[in-house]
């Protein structure tokens, strides 16, 4: 066993250059501390590596996914229970990972979703409003450590900083119409305008009006003017090219860390951005309360050391967990005890699609579309919006229209019993390609004792480390859940008169399937909480047992909620910079009492 | 064939993607898991498709006398249904992995940017109406419901 090269310490590690990489980066940065940020793909931006007309090659960036982290070298694993034995996640499906600098950041839609107030004190909620009993036994739903009105200001702060386009629908408290009518308050507008909705939305703006729902358009990081954020970066408007998602934004329009803050840290001396550089383990001291650096495998193939005196875990989710597992930092969730807290509570979404065919004489125009801009949602059967005494479930799904591209190959919409080849396949995608609009439902998982994240006994990366292994199906609560969403998109849809519709759907039996693509948006597994038995990170995303470890994104959720995820852990990482900034770094420490 | 797919799934077969490098291919093989945990083959495309064909082949002199390629149309489609719902038993890789495969990569080909030698003189863009690599509708944003007027550009520049 060769000595890793020990290079010259610095104040700060960052594992992970996507979003919340970026946001520490600045935090720490503009603090004048010394970071060195690990990014585990290659360095991109948005010239060269997004420029039109390359970036518009569907097979190459949505169907192979040359921007996502190469599954050759590291997946997952896979399983329904704890009893079963899990099988790599070989080929892509049911979600994405990112990779490089951006993340899946540069990849992503751009819905910029605040959470609900109540999703984030969840249970007492839910046991305040319908009674404890409500609450399965085995579900393991818990609040956040940290109320709505202490994450507005960082709601309002990063959708200035990412452009992002809407309608505000409670401006201080005050209900506008045209927004979101369930949204928290918020303490100003979005900065720049919505974009009128495409020709689907239109009609399900319309439908979903007649049967009195509030439809209200998408909140857009794709900015639909040329606008200036707080950091002085300049972004460009959309153009709705229908190559967004899986695919770098080529006009500066859909925010990624790329558009919105790493040109401000370009120059800053007290930085440096090493890619290609795969982190293995977080060091610890022989206490192993503290972190001295990190240990990771750098573009030459060598193993270096990286001595910091504060290390900030910001990759991808499930990353998070497994750089946590191996390097042993906290105890590993038992689901025959229900005690331990890395992997407890992983979560998912459930996703429902109902596709209307119209005549010929309707012009859907699919290929206009953006991630998130021209698109309209209603709120109404999402979080706990509205009342589940009788209904028999907790949480709920938006439900939105407006495709984000017409891209042929994967976003074909056919109706059931056409023919997947030969000669009525090809004339179905004649009739139905410019005619077809689809309409979806994002849902909440709940937490639940027997889904959870740990280490994969059999399978390893290509360094020979252990993959991590999800154990997780769906539970009852959710098969209500998109059922009760779900038909009441189908009632909406039936409003838009088409000539036919069709819906997608998970029903009881049908088991959590990778081969299909569903969301991105996986949670939890080192979850924030009010105490260490019951997560983690405390309010400021600080490990409760190694305090001078810092750890952001998706993987801080208790459970999941039905919106994307990536304004609440943005949310969640500038209210942690905040507290970094008053206080951690002038008196380093635990910044909760366990 | 028109829309020169057959040159496209060749191009693929020599690239990274023939050779399984976008896939985890690391055993053991656990190819009894439930259909629900995706592909759980050792077989990369290109093997699949070497493999496939020989079987296909013993297949068709096997059933109807002669190769694949040589029986009419309608004997054809009647094959490749029999693929598709595993009617054929295959010696290695099963009839519907193998039909999956060349159905799943015969879409890519016709509908995919020319560019990677499938979809000749956007013939697929054309018959559906997409406008393939414009990507600027800037215009169109306050035109939703009027039907788009131009005809697709590709990558290379390209346009009808």
């Amino acid at each position: 066993m060769t000595t890793p090269r020990r290079l010259k310490a610095v104040d700060a590690v960052i594992i992970g250059y996507g979003w919340t990489g970026a946001i520490l980066a600045k935090t720490l940065t503009d603090a004048g501390l010394s970071v060195v940020a690990l990014e585990r793909g290659p360095a991109r931006d948005t010239s060269p590596d997004f420029e039109y007309p390359r970036i518009a090659d569907e097979l190459k960036y949505a169907i192979r996914g040359d921007l996502w982290q190469p599954l050759a070298d590291e997946t997952v694993t896979v399983r329904h229970t704890p009893n079963d034995v899990a099988a790599p996640y070989r080929k892509y499906g049911s979600f994405v990972l990112g990779n490089g600098v951006g993340g899946a950041g540069v990849h992503w839609n751009g819905q910029l979703w605040r959470a609900s107030p109540e999703d984030l004190n969840l249970r007492s909620r839910v046991e305040q409003r319908y009674g404890k009993k409500f609450i399965p036994p085995d579900m393991t739903i818990q609040d956040y450590p940290v109320t709505f009105a202490e994450l507005e200001p960082h709601f309002d702060h990063f959708e200035k900083v990412c452009g992002t386009s809407g309608v505000a629908g409670n401006l201080r408290g005050q209900i506008k119409i045209g927004g979101n009518p369930f949204e928290g308050a918020r303490s100003d507008e979005f900065p720049t305008p919505a974009l009128p909705a495409i020709y689907g939305a239109q009609l399900f703006e319309k439908a979903a009006a007649e049967l009195g729902y509030k439809p209200f358009p998408t909140p857009a990081a794709n900015s639909s003017i040329a606008y200036t954020n707080p950091y002085g970066v300049r972004l460009g408007p959309c153009n709705l090219c229908g190559f967004c998602e899986r695919f770098g934004c080529f006009l500066y329009s859909k925010a990624s860390p790329q558009t919105s803050i790493l040109p401000i840290l370009a120059g800053r001396t007290n930085l440096e951005v090493r890619t290609n550089s795969y982190v293995t383990r977080i060091l610890l001291d022989n206490t192993g309360k503290i972190a001295t650096g990190v240990l990771y495998i750098d573009e030459n193939g060598r193993e270096v050391e990286q001595p910091a005196s504060l290390v900030v875990l910001s990759a991808f989710q499930m990353h998070n967990v497994r750089l946590l597992l191996l390097s042993k930092i906290g105890t590993p969730y038992d689901p025959a005890s229900g005690k331990g807290v890395v992997g407890r509570n992983y979560a998912y979404q459930m996703c429902a699609q109902t596709t209307a065919f119209f005549s010929e004489d309707v012009e859907i125009n699919p290929f206009i579309g953006a991630g998130a801009a021209g698109q309209r949602v209603i709120d109404e059967f999402n979080s706990d919006h509205f009342d589940h005494a009788q209904l028999g479930f907790i949480g709920g799904s938006l439900i939105y229209a407006g495709a984000t591209g017409g891209r042929p190959i994967d976003q074909m919409l056919l109706p059931p019993g056409t023919p997947s080849w030969g000669k009525g396949w090809k004339a179905a995608i004649r009739k139905h390609y410019r005619h077809s609009a689809p309409m979806g439902t994002q849902g909440s998982v709940m937490a639940y004792r027997d889904r959870y994240l740990s280490l994969d006994p059999t399978y390893t990366d290509s360094h020979g480390l252990p993959l991590l292994r999800i154990t997780f199906d769906w539970h009852p609560n959710e098969y209500k859940m998109a059922a009760y969403s779900t038909a009441r998109m189908e009632e909406i849809v039936r409003a838009m008169k088409p000539q036919r519709q069709a819906t997608i759907l998970m029903r009881p039996g049908n088991s959590y399937d990778v081969r299909i693509y569903q969301s991105t948006h996986t949670t939890g597994g080192a979850i924030m909480g009010s105490n260490p038995s019951n997560s983690v990170i405390n309010r400021y995303s600080q490990s409760w047992e190694v305090p001078n470890l810092f750890v952001y994104g998706a993987s801080a959720f208790p459970q999941n909620i039905g919106y994307n995820p990536t304004g609440l852990l943005a949310g969640l990482a500038y209210f942690s910079a905040e507290k970094l900034k008053s206080a951690y770094l002038k008196s380093p420490g635990a910044l909760v009492s366990a | 064939m028109e829309a020169a797919v057959p040159e496209f799934i060749d191009r693929q077969m020599e690239l990274p993607y023939g050779h399984g490098s976008y896939f985890y291919m690391k055993g053991p093989f656990l190819p009894e898991s439930p259909a629900t945990l995706g592909y759980q083959l050792r077989f990369t495309p290109r093997e699949i498709y070497r493999l496939g064909i020989e079987d296909a082949s013993a297949a068709a002199r096997a059933g109807y006398g002669a190769d694949f390629a040589r029986l009419e149309a309608a004997r054809q489609d009647e094959f490749l249904a029999a693929m598709q719902t595993g009617h054929l038993a295959f010696r290695t890789v099963p009839a519907p992995v193998v039909f999956a495969q060349l159905l799943e990569n015969t879409k890519e080909g016709y509908l995919a940017d020319p560019i990677h030698g499938g979809n000749r003189d956007m013939v697929a863009w054309r018959w559906i109406g997409f406008p393939g690599a414009r990507a600027d509708f800037t215009d169109w944003i306050d035109q939703a419901g009027t039907q788009y007027p131009y005809g697709p550009v590709s990558i290379g520049g390209t346009q009808t």
